[in-house]
Parts: C-alpha cells; sequence; structure tokens
C-alpha cells in the first residue's frame, strides 16, 4: 500500500486493528483495510475467510444479531461508525448493500426505487410525484435498465429477470445518495450474460461511487476492479492493486489462492 | 432387458394397495363430517326460516326462535375477539420480529404451548375466578369474553406468528440493509405480506370461539333471557349452550328443535370458514412473490 498514513481523505471506509466474534468464534482478526475513495475494490478469499462479515460490519447489520462482538473501529468517511452518536439508519444509508441473491422486495418496481427514499424522508415532508417519478427515471438510467422497465413501474419487481432484479437492487439503493456500496458476490446468481451486463454495471458506477466488492470470481477481480484485498481465516492477508496482487502477489498464500491452490 | 422381474411385479401390487388403503382412509374423514351436515340439514332445515331467526323462544323453551342466542353469540365472539385480536397479534409480532432466542423467549413459548392444551372447563373455573369475581364482573358478557378470548389467544398467536414468518427472511434483510427500522420493515412488507394468512386464523378462531360451551356457561351465558343485552355488564344467552339445554334440560322439546339450533350454528360457523377461505384465495392473487 503507497499511500501514508494520515492521508485519511482519501478513503471511504478504513478498519482498525477491527476484530469481531461470533459467540466464542473469531470471524474476524486484527483487520487494517483502506478502501480508496471512488476505485473498486474487490474482495477475494476461500468461502468462509470473513468477507461477508467484514461487508456486514461495515454498515453495522451485523449487530441485530445478539451474539456478536466488535473490537477496533471502523470509519467511514472518516467517522467510527462505532461511536456511540453514530445512528445507524444514517450510517446504512450512506452504506449500501447489494446481496448474492436478488432480493426486490414485494413490490412494484417503482415503490422499490422508491422505497428508501420514503424511510430517509420524513412523512411531513411532500414530495411531488413528479418529483418521484424524477427519482426513479434517474436511478434506473443510472442502472441501464430505465429503456427496459420504462413502461412497466406499476408491475411487480419479482417478475423481472434476475439480472433486471439485481440492477433493481443497486438502483434502490441510489436515491439516497450513498458513498459506499458494498457488494455481496452480486453476480454469483446471474448466467454469465447477466454477470457480464451487471459487471458492466459496476463499472458505469465507477467514481461516482466507492465500491467494496466480494467475489468469488477470480476473473471477475482481475478484470473489474481497481484495487484487490485477499482475506484468508479472518485475516488481511494482502491488499495491492489488482494489477500487483495478480501478477505479482507478495503472500505465498495469495499466490496459492490466485493460482486455485485453496478451492 | 427392461423387462418386469418377479419382484418388480409384486411391488407394484403392493404400491397400488397401499395407495388404495391410504386413499379410503382419507376419503373416511369426509364421512362424519357429510353425515353430520346431513342429518342436521334434514331434520332441522324444516324449522330453520326467517322467524325462528328473528324471535324470542316462547312456552318454556319448546318452541319459538333464537334471536337473543344468535345476538349474545354474536356479541360473546365480538368482544373476545376486541381482546385475543390486538394482544395475539401483538404477541406474536413481538416473538416473530423483535425477540431473540433466550431463556426468556422459550419460556413464554413453552407457555403459549402449555395454553393451548388446557382444557375448556378449566379456562372456564378461571374465568369464574379471575373475571365474575377476583375483578367483579359479575356473570357478563365482559367475563365471558375474555374467558373465551383468553382461550383463543394462543391459536391467535401461533397462527399468526406462522402467516409472519412465511414472509422470506431476504425482505426484511433487503429493508434493513437500506435504513429501516424494524417496525418500517413490519409496517411496509412483513403485515402487508402476511395479513391474509393472520385473517385466516383469526376467522377460523372466531368460528370455534362461536361454538364453546363450557367457558361461557358460568361466566356469562344465561339459561334463559329473552332481553337483549343492553352492554357488556349484562348476561346473555348463547347459542351453544342454548342448544345444550334445550337437547338436554328442558322436557317436552320437540325433537327436530335441537336439530335446528345445530344447523344454524353450523351454518355461522362454515359460512365464516368459506369468507376466510374466499378471501384467503383473494390476497394471494395479489401476492407480488
Ligand atoms: N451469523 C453467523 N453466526 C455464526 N457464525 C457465522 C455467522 N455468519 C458467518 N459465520 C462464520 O464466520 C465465518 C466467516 O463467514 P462469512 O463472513 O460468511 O465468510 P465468507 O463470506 O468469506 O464466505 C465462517 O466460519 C462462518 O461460519
Ligand atoms: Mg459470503
Amino acid at each position: 500500500m503507497s499511500e501514508t498514513a494520515g492521508n485519511d481523505t482519501l478513503h471511504a471506509v478504513e478498519t482498525i486493528g477491527l476484530n469481531l466474534w461470533y459467540g466464542t468464534f473469531q470471524a474476524l482478526i486484527d483487520v487494517n483495510i483502506r478502501i480508496r475513495k471512488g476505485i473498486i475494490t474487490s474482495l477475494i478469499g476461500p468461502s468462509g475467510c470473513g468477507k461477508s462479515t467484514l461487508l456486514r460490519s461495515i454498515n453495522r447489520i451485523n449487530e441485530r444479531l445478539g451474539y456478536v462482538r466488535v473490537e477496533g473501529a471502523i470509519k467511514v468517511m472518516d467517522k467510527n461508525v462505532y461511536d456511540p452518536e453514530v445512528e445507524p439508519v444514517q450510517l446504512r444509508r450512506q452504506v449500501g448493500m447489494v446481496f448474492q441473491r436478488p432480493n426486490p422486495l414485494p413490490l412494484t418496481i417503482r415503490e422499490n426505487i422508491l422505497f428508501g427514499h420514503k424511510i430517509h424522508t420524513p412523512s411531513s415532508s411532500k414530495v411531488s410525484r413528479s418529483a418521484e417519478d424524477d427519482i426513479v427515471e434517474s436511478a434506473l438510467r443510472q442502472v441501464l435498465l430505465w429503456d427496459q422497465v420504462k413502461d412497466k413501474l406499476k408491475r411487480k419487481a419479482t417478475g423481472l429477470s434476475l439480472e433486471e432484479q439485481q440492477k433493481l437492487c443497486i438502483a434502490r439503493l441510489l436515491p439516497v445518495k450513498p458513498q459506499v456500496l458494498l457488494m455481496d458476490e452480486p453476480c454469483s446468481a446471474l448466467d454469465p450474460k447477466g454477470t457480464e451486463a451487471v459487471e458492466e454495471l459496476i463499472w458505469e458506477l465507477r467514481g461516482q461511487y466507492t465500491i467494496l466488492i466480494v467475489t468469488h470470481n477470480m476473473a471477475q477481480a482481475r478484470r473489474a476492479s481497481d484495487e484487490c484485498a485477499f482475506m484468508l481465516m479472518g485475516e488481511l492477508i494482502e491488499h495491492e492493486t489488482t494489477e500487483e496482487l495478480f501478477v505479482t502477489p507478495g503472500n505465498g498464500k495469495t499466490a496459492d489462492y490466485i493460482e486455485g491452490r485453496y478451492g | 432387458m427392461f423387462d418386469a422381474s418377479a419382484l418388480n411385479i409384486r411391488n407394484r401390487k403392493v404400491e397400488g394397495l397401499f395407495r388404495i388403503l391410504f386413499m379410503l382412509m382419507t376419503g373416511l374423514l369426509i364421512l362424519p363430517v357429510a353425515i353430520i351436515l346431513a342429518v342436521l340439514a334434514w331434520k332441522g332445515g324444516s324449522v330453520v326460516n326467517m322467524t325462528f331467526l328473528f324471535t324470542n323462544p316462547t312456552e318454556g323453551m319448546t318452541s319459538g326462535g333464537i334471536f337473543p342466542a344468535l345476538i349474545g353469540t354474536v356479541w360473546l365472539v365480538s368482544v373476545a375477539l376486541l381482546f385475543s385480536v390486538p394482544l395475539g397479534v401483538a404477541a406474536a409480532i413481538y416473538l416473530s420480529e423483535y425477540a431473540r432466542d433466550n431463556w426468556f423467549t422459550r419460556i413464554i413459548n413453552l407457555a403459549i404451548i402449555n395454553l393451548a392444551g388446557v382444557p375448556s372447563i378449566v379456562h372456564a373455573l378461571f374465568g369464574v375466578g379471575a373475571f365474575v369475581l377476583f375483578f367483579r364482573f359479575g356473570t357478563s358478557i365482559l367475563a365471558a369474553s375474555l374467558t373465551l378470548g383468553i382461550m383463543t389467544l394462543p391459536v391467535v398467536i401461533v397462527s399468526t406468528r406462522e402467516s409472519l414468518q412465511a414472509v422470506p427472511m431476504a425482505f426484511r434483510e433487503a429493508c434493513w440493509n437500506m435504513g429501516a427500522t424494524k417496525w418500517q420493515t413490519i409496517w411496509k412488507i412483513v403485515l402487508p405480506n402476511s395479513i391474509s394468512g393472520i385473517l385466516t386464523g383469526i376467522i377460523l378462531e372466531v368460528s370455534r370461539t362461536a361454538g364453546e360451551t363450557a367457558p361461557v356457561m358460568f361466566t356469562g351465558a344465561a339459561f334463559f333471557l329473552p332481553q337483549l343485552p343492553q352492554s357488556i355488564f349484562d348476561q346473555t344467552m348463547a347459542m351453544s349452550l342454548h342448544l345444550f339445554v334445550i337437547a338436554t334440560q328442558v322436557p317436552g322439546v320437540p325433537e327436530n328443535l335441537p336439530y335446528g339450533v345445530a344447523f344454524v350454528l353450523i351454518a355461522m360457523v362454515l359460512t365464516m370458514n368459506s369468507l376466510s377461505i374466499a378471501f384467503r384465495v383473494y390476497l394471494r392473487g395479489r401476492k407480488k412473490w
């Protein structure tokens, strides 16, 4: 990592000495990672190494499991999210999450896009219908879905193809203007064509949002991310530019993994 | 090379035998229901008409209609629901959406299961002790309905909780991760998608409540009381008790009168059940996943 410590404004997310336990099982061990603003960082590592756990602690969604204990700090835009005055609802507005299986809500396409927006808008402040229409259109345009769905906004979102559903799940995060998008294997439920389309979209969003994407797919990490971090058994082993990590891995374990010796 | 062996043929015969056996057993289930309905319609159908439904019993309940009992049952069931539905649904929401799996929740679950197993006569005696005597409601609609309400509470809780749990977890995850609170998630996503199941459970509960005799006979239902109740502090007649009374306690009742009462009671219950099924079908058609 080439940045000097202290130059924190460069980083949208930073963990400092992060340890996390599920009950007595330690799932994250002294993780120090800094995610640069505005780029795509991919997170790779064998199944069960703690990638999802890391993502879920950044937006503090892990807390709802009563048995999770966290030590250390996680800074999002330079603010420790575990500070007592931090409101999880505001945090989750700034840090959106996309899941492995597309999970549109059982509402119409339009309502899906407006859901997050409505949650974060006081019910007293009336948003006009045309303002809502603009929000829906702009979000759907950003995810390259507008042309396909503009005539069926009132249809249920669950009728869309998986690829479209996943794009919708990304789109619904955008109206509240998040800083960070966390994506947990967002393409692994899709067919190759859908994978390609969603990857393309993610690349399209590069620069506007800081994107941290977990992937199982080495090729995907390699072609679609600026930096890449490798985790193993709860520890962050290596974090480099993607190019460097794949061409000249600094750690033997990283080399073993990217060459397929872990499975 | 693919010909059936002797073993295949034997297995196929056994297979067919069991299929028919199980089918017959299932068919047998329908028999009692069919017979009950047929007998009631045949023996009781002739006495049921508008006058029967809307006039008072006369001549020591050996003649006349069932109006006060009909109205009484409506009162008893409505007040019982007013009590058990909000409480039961709230408890179910808490248990399904908020409670974590710890010893406290486990004790509550155990209590619910046990409460469901308490015989209705025990509920009746509890009702007398608690509502009639201790809270001094006297024998009244209030006391009887509270007793019925407590009795149906576990079923309301269990059926509501099951409907809530049928809503996929992924919807909740999606909401929470967007910053929705638990309550926003429940109100906007979980309840709208489980309401059909919840209401079905409640309607089925109504039909059970309407037929209960023991819990009301000591707590609020009267043997004979032609005046309609004016408030929840009055006593009232009830269909279930009225049936019991004219079938066993009053001499000289014509044979088809109790059948008529039973026929109306069953008709009420079946109407409620069909409503609930129709409602369920309607709402399922609107489901969005
Ligand atoms: N809710 C949970 N409760 C207990 N243990 C969990 C939970 N979620 C994950 N774990 C454990 O934490 C470790 C890391 O899991 P996870 O973060 O899901 O890995 P990955 O996403 O890299 O496959 C695994 O060993 C897993 O069994
Ligand atoms: Mg995972």
